[in-house]
């Protein structure tokens, strides 16, 4: 057994997981039309392959990964696309992106898939071609691509695989149910990954507070034998950060700017890891995942699977929504999710929860009053941050404060905010802040870029005219020899040369331009 | 002074953390004052402050001759692609008070680029001796077009387009240029005073 | 339909603000008992003139600022800061000397650098020390306690604090003074020659001082504030006193536990240096914050001229706060200095 560490700060909120029931998945059932964004993860969209009118079959490709950071998109059932434009998508900004709908037949017709009869016999590149083509990201908060994150077995030697099932959010039980219904396909998942990172370490990390499914994960990891380790440790909210937990169970911390894979770790949500085993076992493409739909303004909240594209709309038509006590649609958590102001936008791969509370159970938060400085915050971070501090420098924009007090180290947990007596919207500040300071070094950059474009260009310019001159110095003069052999006397001749250097002068400026 | 001291030590002992803060802070605003120059030549850090539009708005044929000017003394609020951000941060290099910006060379707007309509464009490379930057590539007779990474939205090369071509799009406006803004100070919803270090 | 678009988190913590200054000004009940039944109702009286006063002034001063009083007058703050002030107040002081510190406690602590959040001073004691240089006679001027003297009863209590000069008390010097007098007695004869000593320290003052650590310990176990500040300032405070203590001579400084609980110890460790506003902010900066203070109390007492050292000591480190601050920033997650250190 792994001793389990300590990380500093972290806070209890009420965990409400019993509200959405965890360890049954209802059916979100098929709504008449899907919303596919072409941006559900981190890197570059995916680029379209098909257009409006075409008849796809479930998990069909609809659009391929766009370089190396990107990840293909598949059909989650038959249907026609008929539309490709930008739509609402679920994002903090409440902006419209790129989407292709998909208007659904109804047959659920798919094409045939098949995957590897044996993964331990194929080499690590198959596995994470199979992985890429099934268009699998991290189902777990970013989505940032997992062949990418495979891929750093081949710079750095990495020992263990850590699959974080700590679900610490409030309310969110998704990996919850996704353990106590598939465990096996987890563990099965787990050593996959393990073998294409040719890692002999897993760490399967459950908080104590979901006993079920901790219960399942050991029997699984036994009934299938070798190399997993269930670790289980008090619930705080937040250990499931990546970083978090990583010092939870290794007592190393990631350093800053650095990656896990720097101490030879790689973080994988239990989602991804069943989704990795259905692209190399199965072929099947990522086309339906588990949203915990829950809030007392729904009547049958639970967890649902449902597929991508999925309208939120529909999901809470399905869910029962009762509108009139609630005044607030989260994407997510309560303590990292964002708030949409649409319903019209769908579920993507990153969406683990849609949490409609009422007004009683989140209210509005009241004004913010002034910091009183009572350090309830730093006690709170995580990160062993002064929040308090990044605070006053985020107000004051003073950007050299803010790097010096470690901004870009906050891992925008929320914690702060959640003790602050005075209800400072402190994180909404540190993102105010990281944006201002990424804009500003970018804009740095191509400030600095214009400069010297605008200097190369002056330098070739003078060279130019200065060569330009030189030549027309010497043609001058070549016709003065010329007019002062043929005879000084001959007006004739000189007005001809003078009208020719004239005229070469002019071309040249014109072939100059 | 002297015995008024010795009775009350405790007067001493505040006057001499007086005395050493001050003395402190005057070390230390010296050393500032040293470092800074001793660092690049004034133009070259006034340059680096100015955001390298190159668009002449200021009446110069570029940043650097206008980080010249400023050098020599002139004013500081005549460029608008930097606003009041760059005014603030000149102000702050040059230790003087900061201004408005002076409305006479154009408002501050935010950054475009350069888009050219390739179908109607007829290639008269016109566009190309206007930038400043060589961001429009092309050749005679052949149509052009602007590496979008370069371009600096300077307009310059609006107006010599002989078919109106051009046109200039707002650089920040997708979604991927969507960032938060600070929550707005509401501790303090009436009007601000003067004495509030809230706005600093 | 169109929702509400606010910033995560969106839960948040039952403590708010003004449960906080609430449950700071709960814990001074012990104490404010204990000194009502040693000293008389004055600190009591002083208390409620002063936190009317302050109300009003509050409002007055919210309202000059264009702020919106109804909202801020809410979070209890300006209260606690009256009420800390009164408590430090000598009982039955005349309602000009309780205007003139209320008045300088709000206006120039807290409103003149931007109000509650921006004072680098605590207020409280910006009012005492304007007080203290302003009127030393009155400030020093302490009603002996039960069992010594007369205990006024309210209405003389009353005419104390609105018509000064027809109330005649009975005042002592109180033990801190007479250890700083003391000339060639030895401790144990000092503590057995003059009535004002009780068994660890002054009668009366012991027991107030207890008060004020219960009072002290509930609201660091609900997690108000934490116990560095606290802690390290008692620390060094009796580390002081133990160096000074001379083992009871007649140059002594007074044993640990007399300086624990005499005058504004325990009062000061708990309710005014854990002033989070002008405080250091770090759990270590508190620390160091707090040991500063024990020192410099320690020394104030011992070599001073005042009646009790608090308030200067805290004030002086109030100006130190921020220079505590820029060294005591925590380690950062990731930040661990291991191999090589990559600042
Ligand atoms: S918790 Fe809030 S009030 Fe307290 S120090 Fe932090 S930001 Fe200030
Ligand atoms: S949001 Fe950032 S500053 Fe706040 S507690 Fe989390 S890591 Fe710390
Ligand atoms: S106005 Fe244009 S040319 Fe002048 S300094 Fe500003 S960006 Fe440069
Ligand atoms: S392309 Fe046009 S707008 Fe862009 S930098 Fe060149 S001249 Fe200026």
């Amino acid at each position: 057994m792994n001793t389990i560490f300590k990380i500093h700060g972290g806070i209890h909120p009420d965990e409400e997981k019993q509200l959405s029931n965890p360890g049954t998945v209802l059916d979100a059932g098929l709504p008449p039309s899907l919303i596919l964004p072409l941006s559900q993860h981190i890197g570059k969209p995916s680029s379209l392959c098909v257009a409006p009118g075409d008849y796809v079959l479930g998990g069909q490709l609809l659009a391929e990964a766009d370089g190396m950071v990107s990840v293909p998109l598949h059909a989650p059932t038959s249907g026609t696309v008929v539309a490709i434009e930008p739509m609402p998508v679920p994002h903090p900004s409440a902006m419209n992106n790129l989407c292709l709908e998909l208007e659904c037949d109804g047959e659920d017709r798919w094409i045939e898939y098949a995957g590897c009869e044996d993964w331990r016999v194929e080499t690590p590149d198959t596995l994470i071609s199979c992985i890429r083509a099934a268009g699998v990201a991290g189902m777990g908060g970013a989505g940032f691509p997992t062949a990418v994150k495979l891929m750093a077995r081949d710079r750095l030697p990495l020992q263990t695989l850590i699959i974080n099932g700590t679900e610490c959010e409030p309310y969110i039980t998704a990996d919850d149910t996704l353990m106590q219904v598939d465990a096996a396909g987890i563990v099965e998942g787990a050593q996959i990954l393990a073998h294409i990172l040719g890692v002999e370490e897993i760490l399967l990390a459950v908080e104590d507070n979901k006993p079920a499914a901790l219960d399942a994960m050991q029997k699984a990891a036994k009934a299938r034998g070798g190399d997993c380790n269930v670790m289980t440790f008090p619930t705080k909210y937040p250990s499931g950060g990546e970083k978090q937990l990583i010092e939870i169970l290794t007592g190393k911390q990631v350093p800053t700017g650095g990656l896990p894979a720097d101490l030879g770790i790689v973080c994988q949500n239990p989602g991804t890891a069943v989704a990795a085993r259905d692209a190399v076992c199965f072929g099947k493409p990522l086309t339906d995942r588990i949203v915990t739909l829950t809030g007392r303004a729904l009547a049958r909240p639970g967890n649902y699977r449902a597929r991508l594209g999925t309208p939120i709309e529909h999901l809470l038509t399905v869910a029962g929504f009762d509108p009139s006590q609630n005044q607030r649609l989260i994407h997510g958590g309560p303590m990292m999710g964002f708030a949409l102001e649409s319903s019209a936008v769908p579920i993507i791969k990153t969406t683990n929860c849609i949490l409609v509370p009422t007004e009683q159970e989140l209210p509005t938060p009241p004004d913010a009053q002034a910091c009183i400085r009572c350090g309830l915050c730093a006690e709170a971070c995580p990160a062993s941050l002064l929040p308090q501090q990044l605070y006053w420098y985020a107000r004051a924009k003073d950007q050299e404060q803010l790097e010096r007090h470690h901004l870009a180290d906050c891992i925008e947990c929320g914690a702060c905010s959640w003790v602050c007596p005075s209800h400072i919207p402190l994180v909404q500040y540190y993102r105010a802040a990281k944006g201002m300071i990424k804009e500003s070094k970018t804009e740095k950059i191509r400030s600095d870029r214009s400069r010297d474009r605008f200097e190369a260009r002056q330098e070739r310019l003078e060279r130019e005219t200065l060569a330009r001159e030189a030549q027309r110095a010497a043609r001058r003069a070549a016709a003065e020899q010329k007019a002062a052999a043929g005879g000084a006397d001959d007006p004739v001749a000189a007005a001809i040369a003078r009208a020719k250097a004239k005229k070469d002068s002019a071309s040249d400026e014109s072939a100059n331009s | 002074m002297l015995t008024l001291l010795q009775s009350y030590p405790l007067f001493a002992a505040l006057i001499a953390l007086l005395g050493l803060g001050l003395g402190f802070g005057a070390v230390l605003g010296y050393a500032s004052v040293r470092f800074r120059t001793e660092g690049n030549p004034l133009v070259d850090q006034i340059n680096q402050l100015l955001p390298q539009t190159q668009c002449g708005q200021c009446g110069h044929p570029g940043c650097k001759p206008y980080a010249t000017a400023i050098a020599e003394g002139g004013a500081i609020n005549k460029c608008p692609p930097g606003g009041q951000e760059t005014i603030d941060a000149l102000a702050d290099l040059l230790d003087v008070e900061p201004q408005a910006l002076d409305a006479e060379h154009g408002e501050e707007k935010e950054p475009n680029v350069a888009y050219i309509r390739e179908d109607e464009c007829i290639g008269c490379t016109k566009c190309i001796q206007a930038c400043p930057v060589d961001a429009i590539l092309g050749a005679a007779k052949l149509m052009h077009t602007v590496i979008a990474d370069e371009c600096t939205g300077c307009d310059l090369c609006v107006e010599p387009c002989p078919v109106d071509c051009i046109d200039m799009l707002p650089r920040k406006g997708g979604i991927e240029h969507w960032r938060w803004d600070l929550p707005e100070p509401n501790e303090n919803k009436s009007s601000i005073i003067a004495t509030d270090r809230a706005a600093a | 339909m169109s929702f509400l678009r606010i910033t995560s988190p969106h839960g948040h913590s039952p403590l708010d603000t003004a449960q906080v200054m609430q449950a700071v000004l709960l814990a001074t009940l012990p104490g404010i008992a204990v000194l009502t039944w040693f000293f008389g109702p004055g600190t009591l009286l002083n208390i409620v003139f002063g936190g009317v006063l302050a109300l009003a002034l509050e409002a007055i001063a919210l309202r000059l600022r264009d702020r919106d009083p109804q909202r801020q007058l809410k979070d209890y703050s300006v209260l606690v800061t009256s009420t800390l002030l009164c408590i430090a107040l000598p009982p039955y002081a005349p309602w000009w000397l309780i205007a003139t510190g209320i008045l300088s406690a709000v206006i120039l602590g807290k409103h003149v650098f931007g109000g509650l959040g921006y004072n680098p001073f605590n207020p409280a004691m910006v009012g005492y020390v304007v007080l203290l240089i302003s009127f030393p006679l009155q400030m020093s001027s302490w009603q002996a306690p039960r069992g010594l003297g007369e205990i006024p009863g309210v209405t003389e209590s009353l005419t104390a604090l609105f018509v000064p000069a027809s109330y005649d008390g009975v005042t002592m010097a109180t033990p801190l003074d007479l250890l700083r007098q003391n000339k060639g007695l030895l401790l144990d004869d000092l503590f057995s020659s003059t009535p004002q000593f009780g068994q660890w320290a002054g009668v009366g003052w012991e027991w107030v001082n207890i008060a004020f650590l219960a009072g002290g310990v509930w609201l660091i176990y609900r997690g108000i504030f934490t116990w560095h500040a606290p802690l390290a300032m008692l620390i060094t405070l009796g580390l002081c006193a133990a160096i000074g203590f001379d083992s009871g001579s007649s140059e002594s400084g007074g044993s640990p536990l007399f300086h624990w609980l005499s005058g504004a110890t325990m009062f000061g460790a708990f309710f005014i240096i854990t002033d989070p506003v002008s405080g250091a902010t770090s759990n270590r900066g508190r620390l160091i914050f707090g040991a500063l203070v024990g020192v410099l109390l320690y020394l104030i007492r011992v070599a001073g001229n005042y009646p009790d050292a608090l308030a200067f000591a805290v004030l002086i480190l109030n100006f130190a706060a921020p220079f505590i601050d820029q060294y005591t920033q925590p380690v950062t997650y990731g930040h661990k200095p291991t191999k090589e250190d990559d600042e």
